[in-house]
């Protein structure tokens, strides 16, 4: 298990990796945390002719608060996340989901843009994004554009990012003040990538009812997922037993999960119901209590 | 055909010594300290990123060697097991810890688990036991069981804090 | 004299070295201008092989060598040998050095690339061109059997290796006795050991010397050099094998032979250059021993009050594409059945089948768990029948502690009869149900079941068989300085020998632990042995060290007593020195004695040897039979079939303990592992025989965070047949997991009729089955 060969490039300015990018384009590919791609080399499961390291593009260490967003830059580590007060004070729910992603060696070098453009359907993060209606900020030859997420994940492994295009920011819209929120992760020994896992988020009315929620998806198919019509079904509700059952046939109508060694679809559908509404409940806990911690 | 691998001079701190070494841009950095550097006490359980044993520290903090590469490695400080211990005579207080609680049978995982612990007392030094499994969740052992691992993190979060 | 030693949790001498880094694993021996091994691996389980075309590797950058099977000499062109042979073994085919023109299990070794580095011979194996022809293959050891199937080994015109049976008693008349009569079928499925060292070898051959030197890691050292000798036409003191330290065995680290160590010390011999191999753990999956698929089926006679009168047991067992170990597991499951109860009438059969799947050998537990699991669900299944307590079922069955020694009728994997050597089964049951609070369990289950919750405890009891023969030996000497040199063949793969060995030393000597330098497992300190499995180092090696400090400890004895002019009788040893009792001040230190065992002028007695060193061998007469007991209460999440340990009891009897810290340490990994095997472990192929679970993101082995505390309990019931009285402990922690687990389960669900019949569960499985039960929030099993 050793990688095969490839040529390497660090550059240290985002212009530079964009133009190494173009210049290999279809052979290139970013490295950057590499707890995904390492492993993929190794097992010799990837073979890119040249690896586009952005590891020395400084100015992409960073975490922003800034106009109603979270931006995160590519290089901003998963624990850098995890560890960060504004992302606990103001989104706590990435917070909560960061800490499901691997285990404090993987979340050292790991980083959330790259777990985003990864594109693993049974990862944290871009359920998380398509929680927060997130977008991913990319530079390629012809500029800069912001991906929205439903515009980003097409299916298992594969976004819209061009070959010649690196990303360079995360954007999570801040959730609305006093919003209850949850992570709630089926998985098969901790650590492991989710086998489904629901993020929620709730704002509550003064009598204890729904005004919003949302709810994101990850494991249940080639995406992740917002099951819209659970989503409408609950605005104005109380979360009694039988709105929640109601929700519950809806988020698994919405989704389209695949059987593997590890669960069957049938498995991951009646699990996305039953997490969705304990991760409602919880949600609406905390919404109760003003949306803190 | 196969692409050819390009070569770099790199620069790196491992336990406060400086190495100078040209290397193949693939060579992972578990294999550099292995075998350029002959610290061999850095184990490779699995090349994947899941078993922890390769687990060392980059800038102080634990990372899995087998999810880099030495070029990586550039301008950076690495430390090591075999830069835990103060001299030849003593022991680290992680190490002491478990020498005496016997969290180790093979010793394979145990370097790595080091590494891992040390970080981890650094930042936490009062850990709950449920934190202490947490910590440790990276790194596989296969002989122990971890319950004596899991003594020997709280005895060693007890030594470290009487020394301080 | 009072035990200082023996028995007592000393720190391991191992320790230090390790813990700096500083340990010898195969892979950290690194040798000038030595190369580098990479094999091409078959991707199907079962093809002719058309054609094999190596120019394109051989031209690759850094490669020195490339060879097939038609490059072999003749020596290593045929099967390798087998290990061990059984007459019901009608079939005992080997695995080859290289695949002869067929290949029988995905993973299987067609060719070896040797390059200047691992990378480059990596690169180079990806160049290799084999036309395959792939055929059908044989996967499902059921399907193995109908008619018609594809063959794995066509010229013997079956799938069926070996058809054993054993008897006890009179079966059939037990069935026309009994009040209740039932069948189950049970089906542990795959898994591996999966030490966290895959294997290695590094070979260097001198030519000046005309020796072979061998770094292994294995557990059989002497058996390696032994047999590598006689393969390369050698003597066997050309040939030295040193296992230095190894990061964890398990058992499949012993096998005669992985076809890389006869590849790599004869590339090393034929290329002049020393050579390593180190398995990768995606080859690990496929290319080392793997175990634990057996079919039950099995009928029961039971009187009504619980008394069990016969079993009928008939099972397959899946020994993959080749059966080099013979019938070991098969036979240890058989005669593990019984554990603890009385089974007066027993008929135990089984057929060994080969399938296109990685071989199989023994790994913890070997085919211990399996009995376990079938007996303890039989036991559950007699309460449940006959609505008697199953704890009350077990007692009702039990061996007592005056039925010593207790014959089981059956022949056990030694040869020797199963007759258990002492034992208190009835006390083992009793701390059990202490430790775990077994008379408070109704009250709480039911206030569990009251707060929604599911939560059950299961128990399970077992018989270990341990310390098979037929020998080990060992060397104690004492050095000019007083410190002591201990050698044995055993090697050791954690299993701490450098302290408990040294422990039993210091003991007999009187000197201290860490001034007893134990050395194991390199031939050229030790050569006679067979190795370290089935719990026996401890046992057999441990008495062997013992019987020989003894021997010099009579020797320093006669030397010294001579020396302070004192009768023997009146002289003790005692820190680090012989002196007389009573009068401390005269004495002599231990290496005075041994610089006047060999003086180099004036007499020493006649028919005394010089030097004050012994060798001793041991050669139990038959096994030594540990037992115990696990408990644990497990709750379910009915609605995601997760489960959660909430408390785990061991009670363990293994005879006089030499360090109670380590038989405890133990015990931890084998019921870690048993927990991996019960829920998270199992090695998946596909119809093809591809195997689907090749990395650490697939085979899940539990972390800090699935392993639960464990409160250990022991028992110490001396064994008769040793000096030290002295039982195995190596396996014990793992073989009652399986069974307790689904008993606790099947416990958390009382009243749903659930009954598991299969290992592992998982997830997926778990809340399916509490589907179809009806469990309230597992779902409808409808898609
Ligand atoms: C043992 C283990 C457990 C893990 N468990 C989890 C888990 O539970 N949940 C989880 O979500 N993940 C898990 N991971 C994966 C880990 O989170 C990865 O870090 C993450 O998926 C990818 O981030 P990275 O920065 O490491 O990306 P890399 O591995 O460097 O890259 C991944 C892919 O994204 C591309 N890429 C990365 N960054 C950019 C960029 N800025 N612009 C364009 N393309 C880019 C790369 O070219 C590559 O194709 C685990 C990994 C390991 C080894
Ligand atoms: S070798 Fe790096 S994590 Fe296993
Ligand atoms: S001590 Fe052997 S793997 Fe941990």
């Amino acid at each position: 298990m050793k990688p095969p060969r490839f040529r390497y490039f660090a550059p240290t300015s985002v212009d530079e990796a964009v133009e190494l990018l173009s210049t290999h384009a279809d052979a290139a590919k970013v490295l950057a945390g590499g707890q995904s791609l390492v492993p993929m080399l190794n097992l010799r499961l990837a073979r890119p002719e040249v690896l586009v390291d952005i590891n020395r593009i400084e100015s992409l260490s960073y975490l922003r608060v800034e106009d109603g967003h979270l931006a995160v830059g590519a290089l901003a580590r998963h624990r850098m996340v995890e560890k960060a007060p504004e992302v606990a004070a103001r989104v706590p729910v990435l917070q909560e989901a960061v800490r499901h992603v691997g285990h404090v060696q993987i979340r050292n070098r790991g980083t959330v843009t790259g777990s985003i453009v990864h594109a693993d359907p049974s990862a944290e993060m871009p359920a998380v994004l398509a929680l927060l209606d997130g977008s991913v900020r990319v530079v390629g030859p012809s500029g800069t554009r912001d991906i929205p997420w439903q515009e980003l994940f097409l299916t298992y492994f594969t976004t819209t990012l061009g070959p010649d295009e690196l990303a360079v920011e995360t954007r999570f819209p801040l959730p609305p003040a006093g919003a209850g929120w949850s992570f709630m992760e089926v998985a098969r020994r901790h650590g492991d990538f989710a086998l489904v896992a629901v993020a929620a988020l709730v704002t509550a009315d003064e009598t204890g009812r729904v005004k919003e929620a949302r709810l994101s998806l990850a494991g249940v198919g080639g995406t992740p997922v917002r099951p819209e019509r659970a989503e409408a079904l609950l605005a104005g509700q109380a979360l009694e037993d039988d709105v929640l059952a109601a929700v519950a046939d809806a988020v698994r109508e919405a989704i389209e999960p695949e059987s593997d060694i590890h669960a069957s679809a049938e498995y991951r559908r009646h699990v996305a119901g039953v997490l969705a509404g304990r991760a409602l409940r919880a949600a609406m806990e905390r919404a109760r209590r003003g949306g803190e911690g | 055909m196969l692409p050819e691998s390009s070569r770099h001079r790199i620069r790196v701190t491992v336990n406060g010594q400086v190495y100078e070494r040209e290397v193949e841009a693939r060579l992972l950095l578990s294999d550099f300290l292995r075998y350029e550097l002959g610290l061999t006490g850095t184990h490779v359980g699995c090349e994947h990123g899941v078993c922890g044993a390769c687990t060392v520290q980059l800038d102080g903090q634990p990372v899995r060697s087998c999810l880099m590469f030495a070029v990586q490695a550039d301008g950076r400080e690495i430390r090591t097991v075999e830069g835990l211990a103060p001299d030849e005579e003593r022991l680290h207080p992680i190490q002491e810890a478990f020498w005496e609680a016997h969290g180790l049978q093979c010793g394979f995982c145990t370097p790595g688990f080091l590494m891992t612990v040390e970080a981890f007392l650094r930042e936490n030094p009062d850990p709950t036991d449920e934190e202490i499994r947490e910590a440790i969740s990276g790194n596989l052992c296969r002989c122990t069981g971890y319950v004596n691992i899991i003594k020997a993190v709280r005895l060693a979060a007890e030594k470290l804090r009487a020394g301080r | 004299m009072a035990t200082r030693y023996f028995g007592q949790p000393i720190k391991r001498n191992e320790d230090p070295r390790l813990l700096r880094g500083r340990g010898l694993y195969v892979d950290d021996v690194q040798l000038p201008g030595m190369l580098h091994m990479a094999l091409v691996r078959s991707p199907y389980a079962r093809a002719r092989i058309r054609r094999i075309d190596t120019s394109k590797a051989l031209a690759a950058p850094g490669v020195v060598a490339v060879i097939t099977h038609a490059d072999l000499p003749a020596n290593l062109q045929g099967p390798l040998p087998p290990l061990i042979p059984h007459p019901t073994l009608k079939h005992h085919k080997t695995q080859f050095a290289l695949a002869p023109g067929q290949v029988r299990h995905a993973g299987e070794a067609v060719a070896a690339v040797v390059a200047e580095s691992r990378y480059a011979a990596e690169d180079a194996a990806e160049l290799v061109e084999v036309e395959y022809e792939p055929l059908p293959a044989v996967v499902d050891m059921e399907k193995a059997l109908e008619p018609g199937s594809p063959l794995v080994h066509e010229d013997i015109g079956t799938n069926v290796a070996a058809h054993y049976t054993q008897v006890v008693g009179d079966v059939e008349k037990a069935f026309a006795e009994a009040d209740l009569v039932f069948e189950e079928v049970f089906r542990p499925d795959r898994g591996q050991a999966q030490p966290m060292e895959t294997r290695g070898v590094v070979a260097v051959y001198d030519r000046n010397l005309e020796t072979l030197t061998i770094w292994d890691s294995t557990q059989a050292p002497i058996r390696i050099r032994s047999g590598l000798a006689e393969l390369y036409g050698m003597r066997a003191n050309q040939v030295r094998v040193i296992a230095p330290n190894v990061g964890g065995g398990f058992g499949p680290k012993i096998m005669m032979f992985y076809p890389e160590e006869v590849l790599v010390p004869w590339l090393a011999m034929k290329l002049g250059r020393p050579v390593k191999y180190i398995e990768d753990r995606r080859e690990h999956f496929f290319a080392t021993n793997q175990e634990r698929d057996q079919i039950h089926r099995v009928q029961v006679a039971v009187r009504k009050d619980g008394t069990i009168l016969g079993i009928k047991d008939v099972f397959l067992y899946d020994t993959g594409a080749y059966i080099p170990y013979g019938l070991i597991i098969p036979i240890v499951a058989s005669c593990t059945l019984p554990g603890p109860y009385k089974i007066p009438n027993y008929h135990a059969e089984f057929k060994a089948v080969f399938t296109n799947k990685t071989i199989c050998s023994p790994y913890r537990g070997a085919g211990r768990p399996h009995g376990v699991f079938v007996m303890e669900r039989i036991i559950n299944r007699i309460a449940e029948e006959l609505g008697i307590d199953r704890v009350e079922v077990r007692r009702r069955n039990l061996i007592q502690p005056d039925e010593f020694p207790y014959d089981v009728g059956l022949i056990y994997q030694d040869n020797a009869p199963l007759r258990y050597d002492s034992g208190n089964y009835p006390g083992l049951l009793d701390k059990l149900l202490k430790l775990i609070e077994y008379d408070q369990w109704p009250a709480r289950k039911e206030q569990y079941r009251k707060e929604g919750r599911y939560v059950g405890l299961g128990l399970a009891l077992y018989v270990e068989g341990t310390g098979v023969g037929p020998y080990e030996g060992a060397r104690v000497h004492v050095e000019p300085s007083g410190k002591v040199w201990v050698a044995t063949g055993v090697g050791t793969q954690g299993q701490s020998h450098q302290t408990t060995f040294a422990q039993i030393v210091a003991e007999e000597l009187g000197v201290r632990v860490e001034d007893v330098e134990v050395v194991t497992g390199d031939t050229g300190a030790f050569h006679w042995g067979t190795g370290t499995f089935a719990s026996r180092a401890a046992v057999v090696a441990g008495n062997a060290v013992a019987l020989a400090a003894r021997d010099v400890k009579a020797k320093a004895l006669e030397v010294a007593a001579n020396l302070l002019e004192a009768s023997v009788e009146d002289l003790e040893l005692a820190d680090g020195q012989v002196r007389v009792k009573g009068a401390p001040q005269r004495a002599v230190s231990l290496g005075q004695v041994a610089v006047a065992a060999n003086p180099l002028r004036g007499t020493i007695p006649p028919g005394q040897e010089p030097g004050l060193e012994a060798a001793r061998y041991f050669n139990p007469p038959q096994s030594a039979f540990s037992a115990g007991g696990h408990a644990a209460i497990i709750e379910v999440d009915p609605a995601t079939g997760m489960i959660k340990i909430l408390k785990y009891a061991v009670v363990h009897d293994c005879g006089r303990l030499i360090n109670p810290m380590v038989v405890e340490g133990q015990i931890h990994g084998g019921v870690a592992q048993g927990i991996g095997g019960s829920f998270y472990e199992r090695l998946v192929f596909d119809e093809n025989g591809q195997l689907l679970t090749t990395t650490f993101m697939d085979f899940l082995i539990p972390t800090a965070m699935e392993v639960p505390d464990i409160a250990i309990d022991h028992q110490e019931t001396p064994s008769p047949l040793n000096p030290l009285g002295v039982k195995g402990a190596g396996e014990a922690g793992v073989i009652p997991v399986p069974a307790l687990f689904v008993d606790a389960i099947e416990d958390a669900f009382s009243g749903y009729g659930l009954r598991f019949r299969e290992v592992p569960l998982d997830p997926n499985r778990l809340r399916q089955a509490l589907a179809e039960a009806g469990v309230p929030g597992a779902g409808s099993t409808a898609a």
